[in-house]
């Protein structure tokens, strides 16, 4: 029942709204129509009376959406996994207290961390004075307004979605395993490679899943710390929303193309669990 | 044992702390090549912890570990020649029995087309060929303890480790197990060192046992020895039954000495080493040693009242309550030979040690 309400009307809204006409100061007019999706594929020259020829401006957000929030992933992941094992290797009294340390900055508001990460992060922000007083650059790093500062900031965002699955598949690893490997003859790297990571691997996904997904429609990251440049589909949708400027059918159906690729993209990752899961049993 | 004088393992004054707690106190053993050795004790006692020392998954506080002659301390367990059997088996899940099995032998550097025969050969010698392809969670818990032994033993390790390896199995099948463990090592000829705290898996299997307690070595000794001349109460306590009289040493000579229990009646045993004249120590008896008659057949024979009998199959165990001491099992052979005869509850017995049963403990 809940769901039908959170999650499937909602969603069927959204399909509807993306099939009908604008109206020009936001909100629709009940009339079916088709111009959302082509104007998000179709270019039609100046006066739009060209027939359709492919449309990249919208393409490229989206392709460089997935690319910021596969890099914010990959780096949640490089941060997150050694975080995880480190917290599940503790004692088992003190893991609960690692596990709230990583919970605790996201009490604090989405937009407050956002921000507080363009002012560590600006040219005369903490970072760069403490990278210039150690003397190891001479200039200050211009990361603010940059790819890589929409990465940080997604990574900040959502490390503990990464964080948390890993640990719980950590802890419920049986380290004799590895000890086994080592009797065997495998170095460290090796036991890492051929015997831990297959068997986490399903923790490593759903952290995967858990950062990529929301990073891939966030819009707080790519709009304060990444400036025009890197405008990204989450920002695209908001617009569409915001004001009186926007428009309502556009702004749903770059949500629906958005939500498609996802499931797309969630699909191939559940296949692939299915696969090791199977393998276990 | 083709060569005595072989060391495989020498553990030199080896002594494991955690912190204020010590787990192993200056533990000095000699293991020597191709011999079945067993660790045992009860749990806690620093069995596991001294085999695992040896693996090197624990590192040693103070004393030293040579694996034929060589100090191995300094080396990660990766770099070790000795192969594990872990107590719950430790099988790789996501691989099939066959690339457990040659997992051992990849990581050697063996090429997988030779390991893969290698790991095959494996399998036959514990009848697994069949279940060369499936993952270890689709077979039984003793077919997967044969996995973790045929992966162990593939890359052909001095020295083997067995840490409690039976200990999972239900009776029948360690039973079976015993016996192919000890036929493998015959064949093959790798020193094994198994810890368990049965002492029956100890006894039927092993060349020589270690009796361990509280972290120090109590005995070393072949199961004879160990059965038959227990050193003290907590070795004669620990391996079978026995019967432990109070008992103080009135004067030794000869290779004898004479004692009394409590009450005054006197005894006469063999001597122990360390144990005087005055000395207050326990006397252990076996209950398969001593027998029951309606008269005194000697000067020492202990009279009692039978308090009760128990069936147990193979035997009969008559519980004697002493006229001047503690209670007291006699165990009779179910069988027609001999003298078979039950002695009810409530009729006065006398109890008789054959010659060489009591053992002087220092306790």
């Amino acid at each position: 029942m809940v769901l039908i309400f959170v999650v499937l009307i909602p969603v069927l809204m959204m399909l509807i709204y993306s099939f009908l006409t604008k109206e020009f100061r936001g909100g629709v007019i009940w009339e079916f129509s088709l111009d959302a999706y082509d104007q998000f594929f179709c270019s039609r020259g100046l006066f739009g009376d060209e027939p359709c020829s492919i449309e990249w401006t919208y393409i490229n957000i989206f392709w460089r959406s997935i690319w910021q929030a596969g890099a914010a992933t990959l780096l949640s992941l490089v941060i997150g996994f050694p975080t995880a094992y480190f917290i599940a290797t503790r004692p088992e009294r003190v893991r609960p207290v690692w596990v709230f340390l990583i919970t605790i900055p996201y009490w604090v508001n989405l937009l407050i961390r956002t921000v507080s990460m363009k002012f560590m992060l600006r040219d005369n922000g903490p970072l760069n004075d403490m990278l210039l007083a150690t003397g190891i650059i001479d200039d200050p790093l211009r990361i603010v307004n940059t790819n890589f500062a929409v990465q940080l900031g997604l990574f900040y965002s959502y490390l503990p979605f990464m964080v948390l699955p890993i640990y719980a598949s950590v802890e419920r690893y049986n380290f004799a395993l590895s000890e086994a490997a080592a009797d065997l003859y495998a170095s460290k790297w090796v036991t890492l490679r051929r015997i831990l990571i297959p068997a986490v691997k399903p923790g490593v996904i759903a952290g995967c899943i858990l950062v990529f997904v929301p990073s891939l429609g966030s819009f707080l990251a790519p709009d304060l710390l990444g400036g025009a440049k890197n405008f990204m589909i989450g920002s695209l949708i908001e617009e569409q929303f915001k004001g009186n400027a926007g428009n309502w059918p556009f702004g749903a159906a770059a949500s629906m193309i958005l939500l498609t690729a996802v499931l797309i993209i969630l699909v191939i990752f559940a296949r692939q669990q299915a696969r090791a899961q199977k393998a276990v049993s | 044992m083709s060569d005595d004088q072989t060391i495989a393992v020498d553990v030199r004054n080896a002594v494991k702390r955690y912190g204020d707690f010590t787990a192993l106190k200056e533990i000095s053993l000699a293991i020597r090549d191709n011999e079945f050795f067993t660790l045992l004790g009860p749990s806690g006692c620093g069995k596991t912890t001294l085999l695992r020392m040896i693996a090197g998954f624990e590192d040693v506080t103070e004393g030293g570990i040579f694996l034929f002659g060589d100090e191995i301390e300094s080396l990660p367990p990766n770099k070790r020649p000795v192969n594990t059997v872990f107590q719950n088996y430790a099988l790789f899940p996501l691989m099939t029995v066959l690339e457990n099995v040659s997992f051992g032998l990849e990581m050697l550097g063996t090429a997988k087309t030779e390991a893969r025969k290698r790991a095959g050969e494996m399998l036959e010698l514990v009848q697994l060929t069949q279940f060369a392809n499936r993952k270890p969670s689709q077979l039984s818990g003793g077919q997967q303890q044969r996995v973790a032994l045929a992966r162990a033993l593939a890359p052909n390790p001095k020295v083997l480790l067995l840490d409690e390896p039976l200990s999972a199995l239900d009776l029948k099948l360690r039973q079976t197990m015993r016996f192919e463990l000890k036929e493998i090592q015959r064949e093959t000829g790798i020193t094994f060192i198994f810890v368990t705290h049965d002492q029956e898996e100890a006894l039927t299997m092993s060349d020589r046992v270690a009796v361990m307690s509280a972290g120090a070595l109590q005995q070393l000794g072949d199961a004879r020895d160990i059965y038959e001349r227990p050193h003290n109460m907590f070795v004669a306590d620990f391996i079978g039954e026995t019967n432990l009289l109070e008992v103080t040493v009135d004067k030794v000579e000869g290779g004898r000495a004479l004692c009394h229990l409590g009450g005054g009646h006197a005894l006469g045993c063999d001597a122990t080493e360390g144990v005087g004249a005055g000395a207050h120590v326990h006397l252990s008896v076996r209950p398969e040693r001593l027998y029951l008659s309606d008269a005194p057949v000697a000067n020492e024979s202990l009279k009692g009242t039978v308090r009760h009998n128990i069936f147990v199959g193979t035997d009969i165990q008559t519980i004697v309550d002493l006229e001047d001491g503690p209670r007291m099992t006699v165990r009779t052979s179910n069988s027609d030979r001999g003298n078979k005869r039950i002695f009810e509850a409530g009729t006065t017995a006398f109890i008789n040690m054959e010659r060489g049963a009591a053992r002087l403990l220092v306790d």
